[in-house]
């Protein structure tokens, strides 16, 4: 059976119900939080600040640290165990190498920037909900970015492609199934993330990365909004 | 031009079209395109299009008077905390004009955790601090509390010349003293400290808004319930301050 309709009535080239806010974590020096369906994620930048030890520090430029964390009970129902694991370390990397090409720490020598990720509720594109709310953090910290980050996950279930998918599409057991996130800056269409799990044909690919710039048009605007809302006159 | 005067700029956004104007600070060129290099209110001056900050971490920079913290005392100065991502040297030489021996204890003039009020002497490339407090006001803070704000709403709380800050001492009777590094100290009486905390706070989350000046004097009249007469800005403690534009 072709995969003819979204489980979830959705077009295919439909995000889930989006949600940003920026400026939620009072004591961190930039904050934001971005929902995509039932994927949240919350992330807080400290810094520019001391790097200790002093062998991490990079005399020509500040480095940017990311840590990516789902929450215990942030899974299906199942316990996340809490702590660093394979995946939250590759993911911590690859969203610290989607966001630094944006951003210029070249006034700040031997200093390091965090940005904490944290996810309290999880369904599919959780890496990608945390680059978003990470790229607003950042741009709320007052960094000097040439962009922002928008990241959507795009993919093909059976013969379809389609947007940002949830995790019935990705577990879909009646056909092949590819999961594609990326990560590009709107304004110059440049990706800096591009993962696959899954198997897709180099046409299809194209299509899709098509696709997920599309809906990466709207994840700006939404991004774009909350960061105007927290300073605009009211 | 695509973004107009007084309005919130995000990261990548288009500023200008075309080569009439000119990318000022935190701003870039791309194309014929300005582009917002950061988060910021955009301030169009004739031709040239630049971001006024709203967050972000203090920069040091040489001839600001900061508040700052003793860290660590050495042989021959201390480093302070100022605030920022680095930390300063305070050097003996910089501090005391009397005569120190050599190994002598310099813990007497400044100890760990001692707040002091200095100005920044030289910055480096690699962000190497040197602070002095030899220059009219720059000493040990005695006693009072220090509260902290955000670096980019200093100028609104000093005031033209001074004249916010010094609207908001002579109404609580408190003495203050903001540094640009964010750090303001505050002493006077226990419910003085409090309204001139609340003051500053009200300034610092409505720096962006006009017609502050009326608001934070209605504020403290009614809170001191004296008559606050219109302020001509004052010289004297602040003078050496960056105050509003």
């Amino acid at each position: 059976m072709a995969y003819s309709k979204r489980l979830n009535n959705r077009k295919f080239d439909e995000t889930r119900e989006m949600e940003a806010k920026v400026g939620i974590i009072k004591r961190a020096d930039g904050s934001a939080m971005f929902r995509i369906g039932n994927t949240w994620a919350y992330a807080a930048v400290y810094g520019p600040r001391n790097l200790y030890p002093k062998f991490l520090q990079n005399p020509q430029r500040g480095i940017l640290r990311v840590n990516y964390n789902m929450m215990p009970f942030s899974g299906s129902g199942e316990r996340v165990r809490p702590g660093a694991n394979r995946r939250a370390k590759e993911i911590s990397m690859v969203s610290e190498k989607a966001l630094l090409p944006v951003l210029d720490l070249k006034e700040f020598p031997n200093s390091v920037v965090d940005v904490f990720i944290e996810l309290p509720q999880t369904e599919a594109g959780s890496r990608c909900a945390g680059i978003c709310a990470a790229s607003m953090a950042l741009a709320d910290a007052g960094l000097t970015m040439k962009d922002l980050v928008a990241a959507v996950s795009v993919g093909r279930v059976d013969d379809k492609l389609l947007v940002d998918m949830d995790y019935s599409e990705e577990a879909y057991e009646d056909g092949p199934v590819a999961d594609i996130p990326i990560a590009l800056m709107p304004q110059s269409g440049k990706i800096t993330l591009l993962q696959m799990d899954g198997e897709i044909s180099k046409e299809s690919l194209k299509k899709a990365i098509g696709m997920g710039k599309a809906a990466c048009g709207k994840i700006y605007d939404v991004m774009k909004k909350a960061l105007k809302d927290k300073y605009e006159v009211h | 031009m695509t973004v107009k005067d007084k309005e919130i700029a995000v990261p990548g956004e288009v500023l200008a079209e075309g080569m009439d104007y000119l990318p000022g600070q935190g701003t870039y060129r791309e194309g014929d395109r300005i582009i917002a290099g950061r988060l910021g209110l955009a301030s169009i001056e004739g031709r040239a299009v630049k971001l006024i900050p709203l967050s972000g971490k203090y920069i040091p920079k040489m001839g600001d008077t900061i508040i700052c913290q003793v860290i660590d005392v050495g042989f021959s100065g201390w480093r302070v905390e100022t605030n920022s991502a680095y930390s300063a040297m305070l050097s003996v030489k910089d501090a005391i004009s009397e005569f120190i021996r050599r190994g002598a204890d310099i813990t007497h003039y400044f100890n760990v955790g001692d707040y002091i009020v200095a100005q920044i002497t030289n910055v480096t490339s690699q962000k190497l601090i040197d602070v002095s407090t030899k220059g009219p006001g720059l000493r040990k803070l005695h006693g009072g509390r220090i509260l902290e704000v955000n670096t980019n709403k200093v100028p609104r709380i000093i005031g033209k010349s001074g004249s916010m800050v010094s609207m908001i001492k002579d109404a609580t009777g408190c003495r203050i003293i903001v540094g640009q590094n964010g750090l303001i100290w505050l002493d006077g009486a226990p419910e003085a400290e409090f309204t001139a905390v609340e003051a500053i706070q009200k300034i610092a989350s409505e720096a962006h808004l006009p017609g502050l000046t009326e608001k934070i004097k209605k504020f403290l009249e009614e809170k001191t319930g004296k008559k606050i007469e219109a302020h001509a800005p004052s010289i004297g403690e602040h003078s050496h301050d960056k105050g509003d534009r």
